[in-house]
């Protein structure tokens, strides 16, 4: 375990020889495709509450397509599906980017989180108290305004914990990386077990890099949470934080 | 004539490979069926063990859901699918006997069904915590055996508490599945990645895949709806 540690430390914190690798690689396409994804997620999600079916329509196929079908095949598609097409190759700059692991793995996970974003805030757009927004009308603001001071802030506010689940899952889901020759954690692990044998020692390493970021990001997001809903009322606080930490992973994505 | 009507079949078979896929199909539909069906026999019982009152139970059942949760899917997998490969074999070596080989398929459902028991448990034990004490000591009261109070009086009312979780826990397992083509099970991911090397028709072949995985989701939450009734009778819905 320990000489293991010794020659692969430096691979699964930040730097393989070559390149970026490891536990910075990782968040690099975390924090890439949910900064990415949360801003596409907004607009889609204003288009799935339209009133005009055939917009709503299509943003629901966008995310139905998305979000039934897995994100390792999403991936396939993105790097070796799409490449495969004539046209692509043809074309120097499309070329050039499915080529690359890096940006295929990029895309396929921000559409993919996108999706699930935007269905999650899509649903707290609905439940925005109705009275708020006519008063806000009543008040003479604009539709725009409306959005801006009414609207996304309390949806906001109201989906920080899904948030904070679906960047988790989200982390969980970046192990499939590696199959577009991402170098990340979990690349590192496969190279360190293919040179030493140490198979359970190489991916447990990486089992607890990925424990301890987990708990790291939900740290922070309860932080944050606490921070932006001090006005709300909240129900007494009589569980150990560990003990939340169980409970709040107890839902896995929901549908 | 006779052009036409193999032409017609070539497409039908997807160019000879319609077979491998449904193959595929049915190798992935089975892996989740039955992770399923042993997750749920897990989930029930870390959430028994859970509201159980004696410490080091809970502290097991505890333990192991947090550290599943907290560990990607794939980490798992490849950890239990190569670690314990590596331990039963040095373990038949050991004991001298002749090399036992976990083939992908098991490994795939056991690992599976280990990682979502630990989902389902979340599920259950909520479900459990949600029926009314009163009930198990009117059970009790009646003449009702343990087991005979958990079949007649808790099991339902656990399952009809927990059908949404349950579906939800459900579809990442269809997805989930697709990852164990890594560990080299031939699944549809595989078949179809073959079909598509072989034919240079990736993306069709990748596409079709996508397809089914849709219908399959789609599918199971029509079952799900109809469980759900199933499970509803007696219970009186506001509208």
């Amino acid at each position: 375990m320990f000489e293991l540690l010794e020659t692969y430390w430096k691979p699964f914190l930040y730097f393989d020889g070559y390149s970026y690798s490891g536990v910075a690689v990782t968040l690099w396409l975390l924090i890439f495709s949910v900064i990415v994804g949360f801003a596409l997620s907004i607009p889609l999600a204003v288009a799935r509450n339209s009133k005009y079916k055939l917009i709503s329509w299509s943003v629901g196929l966008f995310t139905t397509v998305f979000r039934g079908t897995p994100l390792y095949l999403q991936l396939l598609i993105c790097y070796s599906g799409i490449y495969s097409l004539t046209f692509v190759q043809d074309q120097p700059f499309l070329n050039s980017f499915f080529r690359n692991g890096m940006s295929c793995t990029l895309l396929a996970f921000t559409l993919n989180t996108c999706a699930y974003m935007c269905e999650m805030f899509a649903g707290a757009l609905k439940n925005v108290n109705a009275g708020e927004i006519e008063a806000a009308k009543a008040f003479g603001m604009s539709r725009f305004k409306t959005y801006r001071y009414i609207i996304f802030p309390a949806a906001l506010k109201q989906s920080i914990p899904q948030y904070s689940n679906e960047v988790i899952i989200l982390l969980h889901s970046t192990t499939i990386a590696f199959t577009a020759t991402v170098p990340d954690i979990l690349k590192i692990a496969r190279d360190a077990n293919s040179a030493t044998y140490m198979t359970f020692q190489s991916f447990g390493i990486a089992a607890i890099l990925y424990l301890m970021l987990s708990f790291i990001l939900f740290y922070l997001f309860r932080r944050f949470e606490r921070y932006y809903t001090a006005h709300l009322p909240r129900p007494p606080v009589t569980k150990s934080r560990l003990s939340t930490y169980f409970s709040f992973l107890n839902k896995k994505r929901t549908q | 004539m006779q052009d036409l009507f193999s032409k017609a079949l070539s497409l039908v078979d997807l160019g000879g490979y319609g077979h491998l896929i449904l193959q595929g199909t049915w190798m992935t539909v089975k892996l989740s069926l039955l992770s399923f069906a042993l997750a749920m026999i897990i989930g029930v019982g870390t959430a028994l063990m859970k509201s159980s009152r004696s410490m080091p139970l809970n502290a097991c059942a505890t333990l192991y859901t947090t550290l599943i949760r907290g560990v990607p899917d794939l980490v798992l997998m490849l950890l239990i699918f190569y670690g314990v490969q590596n331990w039963v074999g040095q373990l038949t070596v050991a004991l001298g006997l002749p090399f036992i080989y976990i083939d992908p398929f098991s490994a795939g459902v056991i690992t599976l069904a280990f990682i979502y028991g630990a989902y389902f448990s979340e599920t259950f034990r909520g479900a459990l915590q949600s029926i009314p004490e009163g009930q198990k000591e009117a059970a009790t009261a009646y003449g009702l055996s343990k087991g005979q109070s958990f079949r007649y009086v808790v099991f339902p009312q656990m399952m009809r508490f927990s059908l949404p979780g349950l579906s939800n826990v459900w579809q990442v397992i269809i997805k989930a599945t697709a990852l164990i083509s890594i560990i080299g099970l031939d699944d549809l991911i595989s078949a179809v990645v073959n079909a598509g090397k072989s034919t240079n028709q990736v993306f069709f072949f990748l596409i079709i895949a996508a397809g089914i995985f849709l219908i399959y989701s789609m599918l199971s939450n029509i079952a799900f709806a109809l469980l759900k009734k199933h499970f509803q009778i007696g219970v009186k819905e506001a509208n």
